[in-house]
């Protein structure tokens, strides 16, 4: 316990880390999977392939496969970065947009047909359509699931932990190592400031979704 | 494909590297592993008791390239091992009689203490913790803390010059911590040493750090990569020859033996047919501990 308390500062210090990973690559992501859905939805074929091309691939393959790209092989083929904490927010952003892709998309698919019909027929294009019309009423299903996601994005943040990123579970590896004789307290000291961050979200998740609930 | 080359290569480095050294068995004049036809001990001596057996048991590492690593032909090969050859010979017992047993870092203590070996040569660190367990000849040789950097980067020879750069090292670990604290360098932390090794040849940290017996071996591997920044090193860590608890005979004997070898110039020719291939200034024999 004293372990713990002694290296408060260090928990901190992984604490923000794992904080900035997370918010960046969650706006990073919340961007991108919008977008990806949006292709997803559209007219046009080939973007409605290449979106359920690049969903497919990056939520079936395990993170740390992607974190091994983008640290490892990306340099390889030049795309240099001074800080690994970019190849981080690269794996973490690409991997959780692929499931806020598909949770965005299942939002758009529960706003019923009609309503999409009924704004083309009144003469809107397809992106006022999706951005008047759809996404303001898929938005509301979509919220609950999008939290859980950033959820799962906060706890996957630790595999940055082994790629070069001295992250909270990074912290907790070096501390453990340091108080070999504490590993438990350390690694409850870990989940603790996890819970920091998670616990909140699902407060959130949960008063969002009985404020915005509506009856169809 | 490319691991495949590599890996075809090391075995082909390795064979040869065998054969030269079963070569320099066989050539006369080396008196490393020639056993000694007249050894006569006291009576009740360890030594006395391994001569009469004209067998002797000695632990070592099979995976630590150039000091202890198991060969094609199943014997292995490394410093240690040209070792553990020179002090049976000096027992009179030929390389053929002596029984290779792997000893890793958490049996070699009770390994000893079952008499399960007679020896223990295997990168083995004398410390405080192990004395309390078993006894250590020597030390033959001091490792220490040395950087492994790109072999086309000559920019970085001493600790000193990797100040405010980023260097690789496992996450907590001692040598992580000497680079840190010590020599102010930025530690990128990682899961093992040879995780290390991907950033390095991408040129994202400057070095990689940690004893320089793990990092010759990663040269010995990759020579076209890798080199040691250095041949010396910035800690020291004496290796030193384990054996029974107490047996202060045996080793007082084998002490002498030690300094023997670096006076008639077995210990050098041990050295520059293993480990020397890459750290290349050979050491001179550590002042042997006799307490």
């Amino acid at each position: 316990m004293d372990a713990v308390i002694a290296s408060l500062p260090e928990y901190w210090d992984g604490f923000l880390r794992t904080l900035y990973l997370s918010v960046i690559s969650g706006i990073i992501a919340l961007i991108v999977g919008t977008l990806l859905a949006a292709m997803r939805v559209s007219p046009v074929a080939a973007l409605r392939g290449f979106s359920m091309f690049y969903v497919e691939v990056a939520r079936n393959t395990p993170l740390t496969i992607i974190f091994f790209f983008a640290a490892i092989v990306l340099p390889r083929l030049g795309v240099k970065f001074e800080q690994f904490e970019v190849a981080a927010i690269i794996a973490l952003s690409s991997y959780t947009a692929a499931f806020i892709a598909e949770a965005v998309r299942s939002g758009v698919n529960s706003v019923p047909v009609g309503q999409a019909e009924a704004a083309r027929s009144i003469g809107m294009t397809f992106t006022q359509v999706l951005g008047f019309i759809v996404l303001p009423q898929a938005v509301r299903t979509v919220i609950p699931p999008l939290i859980n996601i950033l959820i799962a994005l906060v706890k996957n943040s630790s595999v940055a932990g082994a790629f070069f990123v001295l992250e909270l579970f990074g912290y907790g590896r070096k501390l453990s190592n340091d108080y070999g004789d504490q590993v438990l307290w350390i690694l409850l000291g870990v989940a603790f400031f996890y819970l920091l961050i998670t616990v909140p979200l699902g407060l959130l998740a949960h008063y969002v979704e009985r404020k915005v609930a509506i009856a169809r | 494909m490319k691991s495949l080359i590599t890996r075809r290569k090391s075995l082909l480095v390795a064979a040869s590297a065998a054969l030269a050294i079963s070569l320099s068995a066989c050539g006369g004049g080396s008196t490393t592993t020639t056993p000694v036809a007249s050894a006569s001990f006291d009576a009740g001596t360890t030594m006395e008791k391994l001569n009469k057996a004209q067998k002797i048991t000695i632990g070592t590492k099979f995976d630590q390239p150039l000091f202890g690593q198991k060969g094609l032909d199943g014997k292995p090969v490394g410093f240690d091992v040209e070792m553990g050859k020179a002090i049976a010979a000096k027992l009179g017992i030929a390389p053929d009689k002596i029984e290779w047993v792997e000893t890793v870092s958490q049996n070699r203590e009770s390994f000893i203490e079952q008499g399960r070996v007679d020896l223990v040569i295997a990168t083995y660190t004398i410390n405080d913790a192990r004395k309390e367990k078993v006894s250590f000849a020597g030390p033959y040789y001091e490792a220490g803390q040395a950087l492994l950097v790109n072999k086309d980067d000559n920019s970085i020879t001493k600790p000193e010059d990797v100040k405010g750069k980023k260097v690789c090292s496992v996450t907590g670990s001692t040598p992580a911590k000497t680079i840190a604290e010590k020599y102010g360098a930025e530690v990128v932390p990682a899961a093992t040493y040879t995780a290390c090794l991907e950033p390095l040849r991408n040129k994202q940290v400057v070095a990689v750090t940690t004893d320089n017996v793990i990092l010759a071996g990663y040269v010995d591997k990759e020579p076209d990569a890798f080199k040691l920044a250095s041949d010396e090193t910035f800690t020291k860590e004496p290796y030193g020859i384990g054996l029974k608890k107490d047996d202060t005979v045996f080793r007082n004997w084998i002490n002498d033996q030690l300094e023997a070898f670096q006076k008639d110039g077995d210990y050098k020719k041990a050295w520059e047919a293993t480990a020397g291939k890459v750290i290349k200034t050979t050491p001179e024999l550590p002042a042997i501990n006799r307490y």
